[in-house]
């Protein structure tokens, strides 16, 4: 049987599927060991989003509506690499937030806190030669839900990751520097690794920052990837 | 910054309830696909939980690479549902061709599926192989699994109907899908 070539987890740096703190994980984990297997050509493929199912302004979410949506404007930007260090060329980068009240534009979201009619919450993009990627958007709010008494998630923006195949799918979340409900949120604390929750905060980027247009942050990340070939491992 | 650390892949996160913000405009841009069509099948099922109570806001992810599709904007192959407020779902796909495994061996007709919901804080990964394929019974992976497990991850013929499937997930409990990693 052929070793598998990607690398096994580094431990710590993944949330269990069970975490009883975030109260849903409970009931929708499985309690039975995963199954290791090969790598086979189902696992080494994976979905190539061509440029043209990208639309202009799919990466600027303040310009989606007639009007501007309400909020500090920022951009967010960043590498996509993958666990060698090499930059992700093409990657399907997706994101989606709440607006600036901490409301998400969905039908599901009761929090009596304002929809904004200028905001939808909803961004795409495909990383360019270098892996680079940006956003412009809101800075999103936190909100209060239901985990337990007066659980707030803190400001976070999800991100959806397609690498070079199908095993170096990442969704995650982005969260912001100094945001004082990190601690009590059990989601971010999922992971049990200090260094790598801290991986998921982004950065203030005052390079990237307009003056008087826009802040910036700066949020990189690493998808799983492929070991080298036996043949490239074995030439020291 | 990542700059000065070691590159290791970032943690997962759940993709919470509200990613459908994130979903409408990749139903909207990828092709439809004629259920009627030759090789085209439809497979629909439920995503349950431990109590056997429908998870109604997963998202799914079915992969099967197809080589002679050539490159589109849109990957042939791929796909992309949310489940409905009973937990479930329906998928319209070109039904896989067998693919090689290591040593020479043949894999079985199948779908790579992965699951996101609330509550994951990591995507499961499952495969689907059909009913009544010859093949199966030589299959290097639902061989290697317990033969009372394999059965979760055929997908079952829907009477009356050639090219139509029913297969659920069972995200915990006696029914447990079988998951992989790698």
């Amino acid at each position: 049987m052929q070793t598998p070539t990607v690398k096994p987890a580094v431990p710590g740096t993944q949330p269990d599927f069970c975490y009883p703190p975030y109260v849903s994980s409970v009931a929708r984990s499985p309690r039975l060991p995963l199954v290791l297997l090969p790598e086979t050509l189902t696992e080494t493929t994976g979905p190539v989003f061509g440029h043209g199912f990208i639309r202009e302004n799919d990466n600027d979410l303040t310009v989606q509506h007639s009007g501007e949506p309400i909020g500090e404007r920022i951009f967010v930007h960043g590498r996509v690499f993958d666990d060698n260090g090499c930059p992700v060329r093409n990657a399907l980068v997706e994101i989606w937030q709440a607006n600036a009240a901490g409301r998400y534009r969905h039908k599901m979201d009761n929090h009596a806190a304002p929809l904004d009619p200028n905001f939808s919450g909803a961004g795409r993009t495909l990383t360019d030669n270098n892996g680079y990627y940006w956003f412009k958007t809101i800075l999103p709010g936190a909100y209060p839900w239901g985990n337990h008494h007066n659980a707030w998630r803190p400001r976070h923006i999800h991100f959806s990751l397609f690498g070079a195949h199908i095993l170096s799918r990442l969704v995650t979340q982005m969260y912001f520097p100094g945001d004082p409900l990190q601690p009590f949120d059990p989601i971010f604390n999922s992971i049990p690794d200090e260094a790598a929750r801290q991986r998921l905060v982004s950065r203030l980027d005052m390079n990237r920052a307009e003056p008087n247009y826009a802040l910036a942050f700066a949020f990189d990340i690493v998808l799983r990837g492929h070991n080298p070939t036996p043949f490239e491992a074995n030439r020291k | 910054m990542k700059e000065n650390s070691p590159f290791i892949p970032d943690g997962s996160q759940t993709v919470g309830p509200f990613f459908s913000i994130g979903l409408q405009y990749m139903r909207d841009r990828a092709p439809t696909t004629e259920v009627a069509a030759p090789g085209i099948i439809e497979i629909s099922g439920r995503v349950l939980d431990a109590d056997l109570s429908p998870v109604s806001d997963a998202m799914l992810e079915f992969w099967c690479p197809q080589f002679s599709a050539g490159p589109h904007d849109f990957p042939a192959g791929f796909h992309r549902v949310a489940t409905g407020d009973n937990g479930q779902f329906s998928v319209v796909v070109r039904k896989p061709e067998p693919s090689p495994y290591p040593g020479g061996r043949r894999q079985a007709p199948h779908l790579l599926v992965l699951v996101f919901c609330r509550g994951l804080l990591r995507n499961l990964v499952t495969r689907i192989y059909f009913d009544g394929e010859p093949a199966n019974d030589a299959d290097p992976v639902l061989l290697s699994l317990h033969p009372e497990r394999r059965p979760t991850l055929v997908a079952q013929r829907v009477a009356g109907r050639d090219n139509a499937y029913e297969w659920d997930i069972v995200l915990q409990g006696a029914a447990e899908t079988v998951f992989f990693k790698w």
